[in-house]
């Protein structure tokens, strides 16, 4: 049978260059976002891979859930949390690379409707009510579902409220439920809320005032499997390096967030 | 106590939720399935495909669609707006309507297939002895097809009980109302509460092999007995 072989080659000889395009450009990085940073971490992402060659591979998740699975073995090399206990909580645990932690963003919490004058600039609207839902992420999981406790629990509106939750089982989520409209208000973070201009997508928006809840300090940290014998991959190095350059601070507060 | 208050909640929300879209689907799923037995029209394809659809696709195509068209956007969030029943997504009716939709093939094709083996022949007897559509029905078919009832039953109860995507998705995680125990499960596991979900999670276990074990075990028995 002299017909299989040349296939047989030529498949073997695509497969080698297949391997052998994947270990030169092997510098990817292995990345934990926290939902809230979904957007500019993707426009952070394709600068970066633009301006260093390196590639960030991203996924996207609650804080809480990242955790949870970096413990159990996930192959993430940096994690970009919403808060900074759990990268905290992590570098306690010997899960990082000592003196690799820093703060990337301070999140802002809004509370928002996709419906023009839903949402007044006072947040009135939680106590009037004349809503069915109220859209949060799962405070248990993912931080800016925490300080949406916290703001309803100062604006003492909490008991009243509770029955209305929707929880979501990210901010991603919480957001999706309040942009279909079957809640017709939620808590999501300000970046979501906001393009890539700095403008309002739509709808109505209360920028809730940061002395109603612990400030959502969202800490950047590299992970164990992003260190080759106590050091930091070189990828995951230039990503974090990247994080504080102009470039990527720029667009950090673009979405609205603090710096 | 290895169940917190929440935990009996989200079990007895689970049964309830289950317990409901069976008999729903019982209801809805008979004409259906004898529908698809017995009629020779061209919509037998495109129907019986719509009906096992759920099989192949993944909760989140069905989730999706359902808080669209279910939204205050969508058509059917505004006709049951308009009926004055407000939106469904969020709501333990949201769910039983997500459920019948999920676990219709597990409940149409054990019945279709019933009706299918039972052939023509006890409905001509049946006819000659002059009776009635609905006396052939209740006298003749159902105990004929019970096999069928039972596994049908029992699949669309305990595909209602594993079902988690679409819940995760229209649910909205509200204690209950629409906190089911595979959303309860996967809430202890995401807040690395190991030991609340293991044995959620180990009850669940359990309860799938005995209800299959007793689907299974009466089929292996009945063969048997004949």
């Amino acid at each position: 049978m002299p017909h299989p072989r040349p296939l047989v080659s030529t498949l073997a000889a695509a497969l080698l260059a297949t391997f052998a395009a994947t270990a030169a450009q092997a510098d990817e990085v292995q990345v934990a976002v926290a939902a809230n940073f979904t957007a500019p971490m993707q426009k952070i992402a394709a600068q970066f891979e633009k301006d260093t060659g390196h590639k960030a591979v991203l996924s996207f998740g609650a804080t809480g859930k990242f955790y949870a699975q970096i413990k159990n073995g996930a192959p993430f090399e940096v994690f970009l949390a919403a808060d900074d206990e759990t990268p905290a909580r992590l570098e306690k645990e010997n899960g990082t690379l000592p003196g690799s932690r820093f703060t990337y963003a301070i999140g802002k919490l809004v509370l928002w409707s996709a419906k023009p004058a839903i949402v007044d600039n006072q947040g009135e609207v939680l106590k009037q009510g004349g809503f069915d839902h109220l859209s949060l992420a799962n405070p248990k999981l993912a931080p800016y579902g925490l300080a949406a406790v916290e703001t309803l629990k100062a604006l003492g509106a909490y008991e009243a409220l509770a029955p209305k939750f929707v929880q979501a089982e990210n901010i991603a989520q919480a957001y999706n439920f309040v942009a279909t409209g079957n809640a017709l208000l939620g808590f999501v973070a300000y970046s979501q809320v906001l393009d890539e201009h700095g403008q309002l997508k739509g709808g109505s928006v209360w920028l809730v005032p940061s002395k109603y809840y612990s400030p959502i300090r969202q800490d950047a940290v590299i992970l164990e499997k992003g260190t080759t014998s106590g050091k930091a991959k070189p990828a995951a190095e230039a990503l974090v390096k990247y994080l504080q350059g102009d470039k990527a601070r720029a667009v950090i507060k673009g979405y609205g967030y603090a710096l | 106590m290895p169940f917190g208050p929440d935990d009996w909640s989200a079990i007895r929300l689970t049964l309830k939720l289950a317990a409901t879209a069976t008999c729903l689907l019982l209801l809805l799923g008979t004409p259906l399935a004898w529908w698809l037995a017995r009629t020779r029209s061209w919509l037998k394809g495109p129907v019986g495909a719509v009906v096992a659809l759920p099989l192949v696709l993944p909760p989140t195509v069905l989730g999706f669609y359902l808080l669209v068209t279910l939204g205050p956007n969508g058509p059917v969030g505004q006709l049951t707006q308009s009926l004055g029943l407000g939106l469904l997504p969020f709501t333990f009716p949201g769910l039983v309507l997500a459920s019948v939709l999920y676990s219709m093939p597990f409940v149409v094709q054990p019945l279709q297939q019933a009706f299918d083996t039972l052939g023509e022949r006890p409905l001509e007897v049946a006819a000659t002895l002059r009776a009635s559509p609905w006396d052939t029905f209740f006298s003749v078919v159902l105990p004929l097809a019970r096999p069928g009832f039972i596994t049908a039953t029992i699949l669309g109860f305990a595909h209602t009980v594993g079902e988690f995507g679409v819940v995760l998705m229209i649910g909205g995680n509200i204690p209950d109302k629409t906190r089911v125990v595979s959303v309860q499960i996967y809430d202890h596991v995401e807040a690395l509460e190991y030991t609340q979900a293991h044995w959620l999670a180990g009850g669940m276990l359990l309860f799938s092999f005995l209800v299959l074990l007793a689907l299974y075990g009466s089929k292996a028995r009945s063969r048997h007995g004949f």
